[in-house]
């Protein structure tokens, strides 16, 4: 059994936290999943930096393109996590936009992701079709996870097919928003959340956007099996030493 | 149709809709939904009634004499200048809000560079009495003072756009972003032949008009509906995609779209894509862009501000792979001499963009009797100020 379904096994409310590979300085990388796993941090998405990035915020625009000015690359972060299994066991998941990836070659991009123990990919903008069509069985021989994005809008249909292609979890967007913009839960956003787990997927639900302290976390995973933060971390580290990390963390759990 | 986009959105290899799924719903029903709506009649009529008596359509196609003196051939400009808020933009900023209105759209949201597309937005959303948001980047609205007053005065709030390199490219990220935290009483309408598809289809269609109108009069003016040569500059591309429409399929109209070169093709300051650009995706779509070995979009230069996107339409991208147009490229200099030569041979001072297809002419020697048609896509009002300082006319 893979890291991913493992994780998705514990009886408990998984935490996941996303940050810039590069910010806040280049040679963070290591040292911040370290820190993650060692606070009791049940999953990484690590953000390989775009100029572009569409579907985030302020907050991650800001950290992509000081971790770009920092000297980032994806070279550079395979090379930063060439010996991260040696230490880590917690699912490692690469969430970027697709052009970089493109630019690296996606064969090789999915090949590096496979010698070094990275479970899953979260590609926001490489539409579901096109990966239906070109690389599917590129992912699945590299035993890659590639993870959907759902969000209130996206009809029930939509979902089913989502949920029939995906073999990990779905990456479930709180609200209609871009990362980092929301100031808590309301009432439609619990009734998304019911709907969706009224639906009874056969891949458990994590959700992102939106999740920033341990109120949010709590409402965000009544139904669902786990929460992602974001924009927040960034805050945190933009404000705090890694070493503080532990801090940030206890505050969610 | 063998340059026109395919079912699944793309043309040759170029292309698609590379979106984030909280826009697949919106772009979803607009690609459902565009065709059949342009095509109703009551749409049409709408539209035909404003191109005429909003836009001031046809636009002249006029026989340049003493310029075709000059490069001995026969030149024709079409006068897209002449269009109300002074050039070809407001073609498609009217199909689109008459889009908007029937998909039951509240809000609209736009970018825009220079400016011209936000006033050619801002226009018809007075016209429509719909409230209209344009995101522009930061450097952008120090540089277009004048315009950032026309949208003001027209109703529309200008928000800057400061992430990133606070440019036509990041205000475009920043209009994406607010349609995503926007997804059910928000239409953009994007400036130009980019973006995921059916945006550089339905954009081009709106232009279309610009080629439909060459075709009769030139029927009337040389008893001829082909030309022999198209020339139009390209920044995303809609102006050379209107004037190149109908004849794509025609293959003895040889098409010419004009880059910007900056200070040089090979001066790191640049804008022609076509030559530094390789494939990849920028604002959901699959082209021709210029990016960083590691797939980071750069910043474009041009003396231009209408030219300088770091994209270009994948319409274009496939022309130019396909080798159905010739890609020239053009640099300020160039263009600035053209535009002023233009001033002193007919009495029309071109915007820059313009000058850049005026400039082509003396890339290639035309033939006496060819036909040369030079799509003058926009006046120079809004470049009163650069031209002043290019050539010290204060002084």
């Amino acid at each position: 059994m893979n890291r991913i379904h493992q994780a998705l096994q514990q009886d408990k409310k998984l935490l996941s936290i996303y940050f810039t590979a590069g910010y806040p300085h280049l040679n963070d990388t290591v040292t911040i999943i370290k820190e993650l796993e060692k606070n009791g941090v049940d999953m990484i998405e690590i953000g390989l930096p775009f100029s572009d990035p569409l579907a985030d915020g302020p907050t991650i625009q800001e950290s992509s393109t000081i971790a770009i000015g920092n000297g980032m690359t994806t070279q550079l972060l395979f090379d930063q996590l060439k010996d991260i299994r040696k230490s880590v066991q917690i699912p490692l998941v690469i969430m970027g936009y697709f052009n970089p990836m493109m630019q690296f070659g996606m064969e090789k991009f999915c090949q590096k992701c496979a010698e070094i123990g990275i479970d899953g990919l979260i590609i926001p903008d490489l539409p579901l079709a096109i990966y239906e069509a070109e690389y599917k069985a590129l992912f699945e021989r590299y035993g890659l996870h590639n993870i959907f994005l759902i969000t209130p809008q996206t009809s029930d249909e939509r979902i089913q097919q989502i949920d029939t292609i995906s073999d990990s979890f779905i990456y479930m967007v709180s609200s209609a928003a871009v990362t980092g913009s929301q100031s808590g839960f309301a009432t439609e956003q619990f009734a998304y959340f019911k709907r969706i787990a009224d639906l009874k997927l056969k891949n458990p639900q994590i959700v992102g956007f939106g999740i920033k302290d341990q109120v949010t976390f709590i409402q965000a995973t009544t139904y669902q099996k786990g929460a992602i933060i974001g924009s927040a971390f960034i805050q945190f580290l933009s404000k705090n030493p890694i070493k503080n990390i532990s801090k940030f963390v206890k505050s969610i759990r | 149709m063998k340059y026109n986009v395919n079912e699944d959105g793309f043309y040759g290899q170029f292309g698609g809709a590379f979106i984030p799924e909280m826009l697949y719903p919106n772009v979803e029903e607009l690609r459902q939904k565009y065709l059949q709506i342009m095509n109703e009649a009551s749409f049409q009529e709408e539209f035909q009634n404003l191109l005429e008596h909003y836009v001031g359509r046809p636009t002249p196609l006029y026989f340049a004499k003493r310029l075709s003196e000059q490069y001995n051939t026969k030149i024709y400009l079409k006068r897209e200048d002449l269009c109300h808020t002074g050039a070809h933009k407001i073609n498609n900023t009217i199909g689109q809000i008459l889009m908007a209105k029937r998909l039951g759209k509240k809000r609209i949201i736009a970018e825009t560079g220079a400016g011209q597309h936000g006033v050619a937005t801002a226009t018809v959303c007075a016209l429509m009495g719909l409230e209209c948001i344009v995101y522009m980047g930061e450097i952008d609205i120090e540089r277009q003072a004048p315009n950032v007053a026309r949208m003001k005065m027209l109703g529309a709030e200008v928000r800057p756009a400061i992430s990133g390199s606070k440019t036509l490219k990041d205000a475009t990220n920043e209009a994406i972003r607010d349609w995503i935290n926007n997804p059910t009483d928000t239409f953009y309408i994007i400036g130009s032949v980019v973006g995921p598809h059916p945006y550089p289809d339905m954009v081009a269609r709106f232009q279309s008009i610009i080629s439909k109108e060459i075709k009769s009069q030139l029927l009337t003016l040389e008893n001829k509906e082909n030309p022999d040569y198209v020339i139009a500059c390209v920044g995303g591309g809609s102006n050379a995609a209107g004037a190149f429409f109908e004849f794509l399929d025609d293959e003895n109209v040889k098409l010419i779209a004009v880059e910007a070169a900056g200070h040089g093709v090979d001066s790191g300051e640049s804008a022609a894509t076509s030559v530094l650009g390789k494939i990849g995706i920028i604002h959901g779509s699959k082209t021709l862009l210029m990016q960083t070995e590691d797939g980071q979009i750069t910043e474009p230069y041009s003396i231009s501000a209408g030219l300088d996107y770091p994209g270009v339409g994948p319409l274009h991208a496939h022309l130019y792979d396909a080798k159905r147009a010739d890609f020239e490229a053009i640099t300020d200099n160039e263009a600035m001499q053209s535009g002023l030569n233009l001033c002193k041979t007919e009495g029309i001072i071109p915007a820059i963009e313009s000058a850049h297809a005026l400039a082509a002419l003396a890339k290639r020697t035309f033939k006496p009797n060819d036909i040369v048609v030079v799509n003058l896509s926009g006046r120079g009002d809004k470049d009163l100020n650069t031209y002043i300082n290019y050539f010290k006319l204060s002084e």
